[in-house]
């Protein structure tokens, strides 16, 4: 009965081919390359030694490719971290320079498709928590508006992640200081991760990322902001690339109303465990149990 | 002795494949003709990216997932077929049971095909496979799923033909061997379309989805569309090969998918009356389902035509008189077939993902090239089945034997195989 699927094993026979080949045309000219990615181990399987040559391989392609020289980290988790997030509800207002600041740190495709890793929301004031209300695209000549409140959302990097609960090969983690991360090279693709999302914190690279070469951050990290692949899926890493050397996340840094806090939830004397201690906070959907942490509060 | 006669089993298997009425070559060259097409605007998609599709992050599954959907219950349904044969002996659907075992494997095929064309990734497919990649099991239900269809897929293709070699070969079955793999088969299909369902059912994010009645569901609206699928192909298989399909035997299963039915249309209103009565926000999907919401209805019509079919053919099968009226029963077959598959494909996947888990409505509807993928892996699936059937057939109706068995002279044989 073997040769009653041939015809089936021939379609995905040629449907593999015409795949590898179209990475291939997409890609780089050098096949060794293309190869030793392809054959590439899960991140965290990965050896000191295969790390570093994984980062080479790397840089050389971000080289081509962008004509830029790229500076990959692996730098991993800091002992005695784990990062929270602090939203003032009642300082945001509007303006979303947090997400063209996530944008210009992060590499995300810019136009077809357009990839924001920041959503800041406008609900009518008396409502906040029913999200049926929402609007997303808003374009006022001046904020904030008469009428309205603002809530921004990203990835509440959960201490119970459901996108990571439902990864078949386990290509989306929660590292040690609390990051849930991607690992780019070893996603499929299935999409199931962003189906699992309760906070819409995932989005795919439905498209090769379009990024002009002078926009580039070439100051990354291999779990957050390096150019992405097309058909994976990323996400906010609270820029992994920056917390672990002492800085804030570019939204942060972003904001011109102090809205947004940031720090290290096992240090008592933070400002985000002054917050937690000292003002009211809730988090997103907390009936859910996901543990978000992103504590949103109103300051004033 | 034994090897010459295999090396015969599989050459006369050729022959039988590649030879045919010109209608044969027609059907194949069809076939081969939609797979080509579905294949050209796949390496398209391939090249672009999933972009190629109407699919966003709003809604980030489509028609590839609802037609996966579709046909694991296409597939689980075999076991209508395989319960009534094997447990209870039931002569006229025995004697044609192995046919539809290898129509579940064929739905295998195509389901396992929508989950490929769906994958952003499918060349790192190798990151599934337990040893040299990570199967994220026992956490991630797509990882069970992956097992249970597979698992499902070899189940349906050892049965039948382990039962069709030993019809060849003119011997009885050995009854310890295939009788717990017969067995086996049946609990296992009602587990391929409890784990799909899980798999949606286990998302807290997709209220939708997150409702216990889920899988019964399933359960429910696949022992209508799969037996449904099956009462059709019967017939048509009975037209052009002359093998003997009883008309009880299909009597039978209009009968068994009344019952599914009304359990299907009693779980739909429990969710309705659920839904609807508590009018929580959670109401949502089925408003945006039945009614549209906040101006988007594209799903509306289609929801109802599916409804209004389904009512239909239960009421159809329902009444004995209609039931065993083979042109009502066909009429009633058509109407299950297409009033599931909306309710169950698009019907079932789009509303998980509308309204969004930040309550952004983006009304997805399949472009060209979504459906061309999908016939393409739909004339796949029947590919596979249609050559399943032309070496199948011929063994259940005896002419394909043995060749110590053989009476006639090989010129009639000959012919008589071509004609098939």
């Amino acid at each position: 009965m073997a040769d009653k699927r041939f015809t089936r094993r021939d379609f995905l026979k040629i449907a593999s081919v015409a795949t590898l080949s179209g990475v291939g045309l997409s890609g780089i000219s050098c096949k060794k390359a293309d190869l030793e990615e392809f054959l590439q181990k899960h991140y965290l399987e990965m050896t000191d030694e295969e790390k570093k040559q994984t980062i080479k391989r790397l840089e050389e392609k971000y080289l081509k490719k962008y004509g830029k020289k790229f500076t990959i980290s692996t730098q991993g988790a800091k002992p005695g971290t784990l990062w929270g997030y602090g939203l003032d509800l009642s300082r945001c207002i509007g303006c979303r320079r947090c997400v063209y600041g996530c944008v210009k740190e992060n590499n995300p495709s810019r136009y077809n498709p357009q990839l924001h890793w920041i959503r800041v929301v406008r609900l009518p004031e008396g409502s906040l928590i029913n999200l049926e209300k929402t609007e997303h695209y808003y374009n006022p000549p001046l904020v904030p508006e008469p009428g309205y409140v603002y809530m921004p959302v990203q990835c509440q990097h959960c201490e119970n992640p459901p996108c990571v609960k439902v990864c078949p090969v386990r290509a989306t983690w929660k590292e040690p200081d609390g990051l849930v991360v991607v690992d780019y090279n070893w996603c499929i693709g299935c999409r199931y991760c962003i189906a699992a999302c309760p906070y819409k914190g995932r989005v795919f690279n439905w498209a090769e990322p379009n990024i002009p070469p002078e926009e580039l951050n070439t100051a990354v990290h291999y779990l957050g902001n390096r150019p992405r692949y097309k058909n994976v899926v990323d996400k906010c890493t609270f820029c992994v690339q920056r917390v672990r050397q002492g800085r804030y996340p570019a939204c942060v840094e972003a904001c011109p109303t102090g809205t947004r806090k940031f720090g290290n939830l096992l240090d008592p004397n933070s400002e985000i465990r002054y917050l937690i201690d000292h003002k009211r906070v809730f988090r997103l959907k907390e009936d859910l149990n996901t543990e978000p942490k992103f504590y949103y509060f109103f300051g004033l | 002795m034994a090897d010459m006669e295999a090396w015969r089993f599989f050459k006369q298997t050729l022959v039988l494949v590649a030879k045919g009425r010109p209608i044969y070559y027609l059907w194949c060259a069809l076939l081969l003709f939609i797979m080509a097409v579905g294949l050209w605007f796949y390496t398209k998609q391939m090249e672009q990216g999933l972009i190629f599709t109407s699919m966003r992050n709003e809604v980030s599954w489509g028609l590839y997932i609802a037609n996966f959907t579709y046909l694991v219950g296409v597939a689980a349904a075999a076991v209508l077929l395989v319960i009534p044969a094997y447990i209870y002996h039931f002569g006229p659907i025995k004697e044609i049971v192995v046919l539809g075992e290898l129509f579940a494997a064929s739905s295998i095929v195509m389901a396992l095909l929508f989950v490929t064309v769906d994958l952003g990734r499918p060349e790192r497919f190798w990151h599934l496979i337990p040893g040299i990649g990570i199967l994220a099991f026992p956490n991630s239900l797509l990882a069970w799923d992956v097992i249970v269809l597979n698992g499902y897929f070899f189940l349906n293709v050892i049965v039948p033909v382990y039962i069709l070699v030993n019809s060849y070969y003119e011997k009885e079955p050995n009854a310890k061997f295939i009788v717990p793999l017969i067995l086996l088969s049946i609990p296992w299909a009602v587990g391929i379309h409890t784990v799909t369902a899980f798999l949606y059912n286990g998302l807290a994010a997709r209220p939708f989805w997150n409702a216990s009645i889920l899988a019964p569901r399933f359960l429910a609206s696949a022992f209508c569309s799969g037996p449904a699928i099956i009462i059709i192909i019967f017939q048509v298989i009975r037209k052009i090969s002359q093998i003997k399909i009883a008309n009880e035997a299909l009597f039978k299963i209009a009968e068994l998918i009344a019952y599914a039915m009304f359990l299907n249309l009693f779980l739909l209103g429990a969710e309705v009356f659920k839904e609807y009565y508590s009018n929580t926000i959670h109401l949502a999907p089925l408003e945006y389902l039945y009614q549209g919401l906040r101006g988007h209805h594209a799903l509306v019509p289609w929801m109802w035509l599916s409804l209004a079919f389904n009512v239909t053919a239960f009421v159809l099968f329902l009444i004995p008189r209609t039931r065993k009226n083979i042109p009502t029963l066909n009429v009633g077959a058509f109407l299950i077939i297409i009033g599931v598959w909306i309710e169950k494909g698009p019907g079932f996947v789009a509303p998980g993902f509308i309204p969004d888990p930040l309550g952004e409505i983006y009304e997805y509807f399949p472009n060209f090239a979504e459906l061309a993928i999908s016939l393409g892996v739909w004339a796949c699936g029947l590919l596979v089945f249609t050559l399943f059937m032309k070496v199948a057939i011929p063994i259940v109706r005896g002419d394909f034997i043995h060749s110590k068995h053989v009476k006639i002279g090989p010129r009639k044989k000959r012919a008589q195989l071509r004609d098939m």
